[in-house]
């Protein structure tokens, strides 16, 4: 699949419905997702943004970025907002009073957006069926309010609420896992991605549009800024999250487990968490605990894989 | 004519809804509004209405989901009471901002906490200033009557923001009444097919709700605030219209045997009519007393208040609920500010009553306006009465 990116220009579709001229900041990974989002959904698509960077920086009225209809309501309500919409187009579109022809519905959330304010009206939205794809964008903080810990923020990282004091030593928690909250609503697709992994990435939003229901896509996108990591080394960071195991790219469709990847074995952390400010504080022992974490659960996904595979 | 049937106010207000043709309704349960979209659910799930039912998961929800469907052009509806409304409360301002013209009917119910189910104002007064055209349903008919009228209006190219229609929980929610449907031919015809100046749709992509910039936020709340305040008009000429297709008159602001008042009251909602009746008794006793009532809210139609005020001495004003803290109560606080630089005003007599469902007898109605008598007969005025509390 690496590989594959150096052919990428051919692959991926050369329209850009998402306009250069944004105000993110240099090496910002959840602009590369919404750029490769329209190339892989086209312009039959209707956008439902939650209040968040992305919003803020595509939309600061005149210098709009976006080439496809765009609605943004509030921080907590994409999916309840694109529900609606979804049922709009519906109504509107059995009454005759539109235009018929499949229209795309996504709705783009961060991990605040989504993990925490938002996920009433997501579980709503994903119990209800809407034909919805949504996006969460996860960057493990509110980026937007000044790097704020939210439930998607990993163990340990030291962020503008979980700072690394001299007691507590960031992040206490584990980060909330979306796509499994997703798969327990009996959703027909779900899956994980990065930003790092474009191709990869567009093919699951292709696969998500074409599967009628509700669908989530929960990518890892890293954000120099509230990192404090290099904007030259996200795309390495997007990739090293993947290839350690830490961040497992995979999909959930009907009932089945696929992994994106074989990995035959998963790299260290260290150099992962050495290449970010947010993890500075790490001790030896916390590094190792980390990484016996993130073997285990990636062991238990292994194991999800085999065995729903085993099961057709 | 439509025929009279002998039904519940929610219920006829549902059917009114209905027979609106909207397109789509998002709702969350809460009392006594329930029977509202309990009723429209049955007209979907009969396949007697095509539309979209949103059964969402909260009132915040509801509202987002009201947000989504007029964004695509459907006509929307919602219905609310007390709690729900509250934490609907950040996006009723982004709707009327957002100039999505939905129609919401709320049940009016009393604000937690302690908790209560029962009726006052409490719920509408917290959101007086959510941008939205405001009107009060006095009884059944009025709801029936008005719900297409909020569509119009709120659908009316010169106005393009939605309506609220206020009407008593319980009080006016669940009673039964006699009813005058109007047929389905004059719906259609008082309420034409929604056209939607703008919509998101995929041939003409369109952005609605951008980051407004200190450059142009200011701009777009003066455009609002006028949009709301030209709505009047509007609402006037609807009324005309409804008169014409039902026979009912209807006016922005209501006077009963107010004409040659020396003493009047206003009041929102259906304690009206129980007023009436203790106006009705001291007429009968050679008193001059009567009702002025806003019926529209917001925007509020002050000169058509002035002008029905300003030969009475003493104007009474009845609130149903509280502006904590404040020197006077949101009606009174209301009404006060509209005369105070009229050279010619009655004198303001605050009342504060019906609070969390406490009844108010006619026989209170009328020790209220006694006591206002004495002060235009020469008492001096008194401060804020709280009726009825121990």
């Amino acid at each position: 699949m690496e590989y594959l990116n150096v052919y990428a220009s051919k692959l991926i579709p050369e329209r850009e419905l998402f306009a250069s001229g944004h105000k993110a900041c240099q090496g910002c990974a959840p602009a590369l997702a919404l750029r490769y989002l329209l190339k892989a959904a086209g312009p039959n698509t209707i956008v439902c943004n939650a209040t968040g960077c992305m919003e803020i920086i595509s939309s600061a009225y005149p210098d709009i970025s976006w080439g496809v209809p765009w609605i943004h309501v509030a921080f907590e309500n994409a999916a309840a907002v694109a529900s609606g919409v979804e049922a709009g187009i519906k109504a509107l579109q059995r009454k005759g009073k539109i235009s018929k022809g499949k229209v795309n519905i996504i709705a783009i959330g961060g991990d605040g957006a989504t993990f925490d304010i938002g996920m009433g009206p997501l579980s709503g939205l994903l119990e209800r069926g809407h034909d919805v794809l949504y996006l969460c964008y996860d960057n493990e903080a509110y980026m937007n309010t000044g790097i704020q810990r939210s439930s998607g923020t990993p163990k340990y990282a030291s962020t503008t609420t979980s700072p690394a004091g001299d007691v507590i030593p960031g992040q206490q928690t584990v980060k909330k896992d979306l796509a499994q909250i997703a798969i327990a609503h009996q959703v027909s697709y779900v899956a994980t991605a990065s930003t790092s992994y474009p191709v990869d990435f567009i093919e699951k939003v292709k696969k998500a549009l074409a599967t009628d229901g509700a669908k989530l896509i929960h990518i890892f996108a890293p954000c120099p800024t509230g990192w404090r990591a290099k904007p030259k080394d996200i795309i390495k960071l997007g990739r090293l999250a993947v290839q350690t195991g830490l961040f497992p790219i995979y999909e959930y469709c009907n009932g089945r487990y696929k992994m994106t990847f074989d990995l035959p074995f998963l790299k260290s952390i260290k150099y992962y968490l050495k290449i970010q400010g947010r993890y500075r504080h790490l001790t030896e022992e916390m590094i190792k605990e980390l990484d016996e974490d993130l073997k285990q659960r990636y062991r238990w996904l292994e194991t999800l894989a085999r065995e729903t595979k085993e099961a057709k | 004519m439509g025929k009279r049937k002998g039904i519940e106010s929610s219920i006829a207000l549902a059917d009114a809804a209905a027979m609106c043709r909207v397109d789509g309704i998002s709702a969350y349960p809460i009392t006594p509004q329930t029977h509202i979209v309990e009723h429209l659910s049955e007209w979907v799930n009969d396949g007697k209405l095509d539309a979209e039912f949103v059964p969402v998961d909260s009132e915040h929800s509801a509202m987002s989901a009201a947000c989504g469907l007029s964004s695509v052009g459907a006509r929307t509806f919602t219905a609310t009471s007390s709690q729900g409304l509250a934490l609907m409360h950040e996006i009723l301002f982004i709707a009327s901002s957002m100039r999505f013209p939905m129609v919401m009917a709320v049940a009016n119910r009393a604000l937690s906490a302690p908790i209560s189910i029962w009726n006052d104002h409490s719920d509408i007064m917290a959101e007086r200033d959510i941008g939205w055209i405001q009107l009060f349903a006095e009884n059944g008919q009025e709801c029936f009557d008005l719900t297409p009228l909020c569509f119009r209006v709120s659908e009316d190219k010169r106005v393009v923001l939605p309506s609220l229609l206020n009407f008593d929980g319980f009080i006016v929610s669940h009673m039964i009444e006699p009813i005058e449907y109007w047929d389905q031919e004059q719906f259609d015809a008082f309420l034409p097919p929604f056209e939607p100046q703008i919509r998101l749709d995929v041939k003409n992509p369109t952005t609605m709700g951008v980051v407004g910039v200190p450059e142009i936020y200011y701009e777009t709340k003066m455009v609002h605030h006028d949009a709301l305040r030209k709505a009047k008009a509007v609402v006037k000429e609807g009324f005309a219209e409804l008169e014409k297709t039902v026979g009912r008159k209807y006016e922005v602001v209501e006077k009963y045997k107010a004409d040659d008042a020396e003493v009047a009251l206003t009041i929102l909602g259906s304690l009206a009519e129980t007023a009436m009746t203790a106006v009705d008794n001291l007429r009968k006793k050679g008193h001059k007393v009567g009702l002025v009532r806003p019926r529209l809210w917001r925007p509020f139609p002050d000169e058509e208040f002035i002008e029905a005020v300003s030969n009475i001495p003493v104007l009474g004003v009845a609130d149903r609920a509280y502006t904590f803290g404040a020197a006077h109560h949101p009606v009174a606080s209301e009404v006060k500010s509209v005369l105070f630089n009229e050279e010619k005003r009655p004198k303001v007599l605050e009342f504060v009553l019906g609070i969390g469902g406490r009844d108010v007898k006619v026989e209170e109605f009328e020790e209220m306006f006694m006591k206002m008598i004495k002060v235009k007969d020469g008492a001096k005025p008194f401060g804020i009465e709280y009726v009825g509390v121990r």
